[in-house]
């Protein structure tokens, strides 16, 4: 498999992402980050009232993960509906699995000067 | 001989520079004098002592009504710097039924839940039912809207409201507007009142005459004290060109979890402590959130705002006071 400039920037991604997820089981399960692409994942960290990071570019059928570490709810709700988390407590998370290309603008509607983007290609 | 008037002239500014306030905010202080407005500090939170036209009268004794404004208290919220927020809203309670005068009424100013929970709900309902004053009028904050648009808050506490909870009331010649600024809030904005609402409050003050005393309450200010963290309200300036013609406005808010104050002709602007926890001021710290003290200093951040009316000279005056060593604060005039 040739890697495309695409596809090293989804391993970027997926990496850590995939360092999280084993080190939640149990240990047996081994997943090769390059042999399930369309299983992409992509995390957003919400600290200190600020999505992070606050723009991010992910393939076509990544899911997202936002997770919510103040000490204060907040919300992601794209601007044309799109997508709409419930209300994150601390430590809550949310995620929303992108199948179509495009430029998804999101706020907080909680605290709407907490603006981010997904751009999905 | 000019080398001694300069001599005279710099002896007097070393003078103003040794005791302890600097020229800044010594011209600071006099710009506050110049409107009326007394600060003293005490436990390091800025007092307002008077806040009425006459800040040389007693305005606190000779008072027709008083009402106490709360805000801010977050129940359901158990994180540092204050695990329990039931607690000291009982506080504040105790200190408003140890009050030498009954208020009126109780006005909060939004966020009485963190999460917008029926059981959040429910324990503020229960402790403010333990008040001397029975009389609660209440306006949400954006932590009371999470949910369905805010239907479990309007089911509540927003019988006889309009649109999103606003409404309004008159108590002994003053005429006091509760308005919304919590509700559909765009991406990247502050706080926002909507076109809706803001024709209702022009058609609600129309007919008023202009020496109807006009108090104005809603969660987030009405003036914009910084931007950056949203702490201000979009359309405030149209709300604010309303109240105009009137000659006695007091805007009174919360959502900062601090005192701020402001004097801009006749409409005087204060912010609320919290009853909860507090807030940094503005951009000392990397965002809004719950600032962090040690146990023992808590009750000094929170507080009370007693406002006192008087009705010659048709002024409000407005005492803040923490929940803890305030016995100080709350003295002397209203």
């Amino acid at each position: 498999m040739t890697k495309t400039k695409k596809d090293v920037f989804l391993t970027g991604l997926a990496i850590p992402v995939m360092i999280a997820v084993l080190a939640l089981l149990t240990g047996s399960q081994r997943v090769k980050a390059n042999d399930q692409p369309s299983a992409a994942s992509a995390a957003v960290k919400i600290d200190n009232f600020v999505f992070g990071p606050q723009s991010i570019t992910v393939p076509v059928g990544t899911t997202v993960t936002w997770t919510n570490s103040d000490d204060i709810p907040h919300t992601a709700v794209s601007t044309d509906g799109v997508f709409k988390s419930k209300v994150m407590d601390t430590d809550e998370k949310f995620s929303y699995t992108f199948t179509k290309p495009g430029t998804y603008t999101y706020y907080c509607t909680i605290h709407p000067k907490m603006t981010g983007k997904i751009v999905v290609q | 001989m000019p080398d001694k008037k300069q001599d005279f002239i710099d002896q007097k500014l070393q003078d103003l520079n040794n005791d302890g306030v600097d020229r800044r905010g010594f011209l600071k202080c006099m710009a506050w004098a110049g409107t009326g407005l007394v600060w003293t500090v005490s436990g390091g939170i800025p007092v307002s002592r008077a806040f009425a036209k006459n800040s040389g009268k007693d305005a606190g004794v000779a008072a027709d009504f008083s009402f106490v404004q709360i805000s801010d208290s977050h129940i359901g919220f158990n994180k540092p710097a204050n695990p329990d927020v039931t607690a000291t809203l009982q506080v504040a309670i105790n200190k408003i039924n140890a009050m030498p005068r009954k208020p009126d009424f109780i006005i909060h100013t939004g966020d009485l839940s963190q999460l917008s929970k029926p059981s959040e709900f429910d324990t503020l309902d229960q402790a403010l039912k333990g008040a001397s004053a029975k009389q609660i009028y209440l306006v949400p904050g954006e932590h009371d809207m999470l949910t369905d648009n805010g239907d479990e808050y309007l089911q509540r506490f927003g019988k006889g409201t309009k649109g999103s909870g606003y409404y309004s009331f008159d108590h002994k010649g003053v005429h006091f507007v509760g308005l919304v600024n919590v509700a559909n809030l765009k991406a990247g904005g502050m706080g926002s009142l909507g076109h809706e609402q803001l024709e209702w409050l022009e058609d609600d003050l129309k007919g008023r005459t202009a020496s109807t005393p006009i108090v104005l309450f809603a969660h987030i200010p009405l003036w914009t004290i910084y931007p950056d963290w949203g702490w201000g309200t979009d359309d405030s300036e149209q709300a604010l060109s309303y109240v105009k013609r009137f000659g006695s406005v007091t805007v009174l808010n919360g959502h900062i979890h601090q005192i701020m104050q402001k004097i801009e002709g006749k409409v005087s602007f204060h912010t609320a402590m919290s009853t909860a926890f507090p807030q940094p001021a503005p951009g000392t710290a990397p965002s809004a959130g719950p600032m962090k003290v040690p146990a023992d200093q808590l009750q000094r951040v929170l507080g009370i705002t007693d406002v006192n009316y008087q009705v010659s000279g048709g002024s409000l005056a407005v005492v803040d006071s923490q929940l803890a060593d305030s016995a100080s604060a709350a003295s002397g005039n209203g």
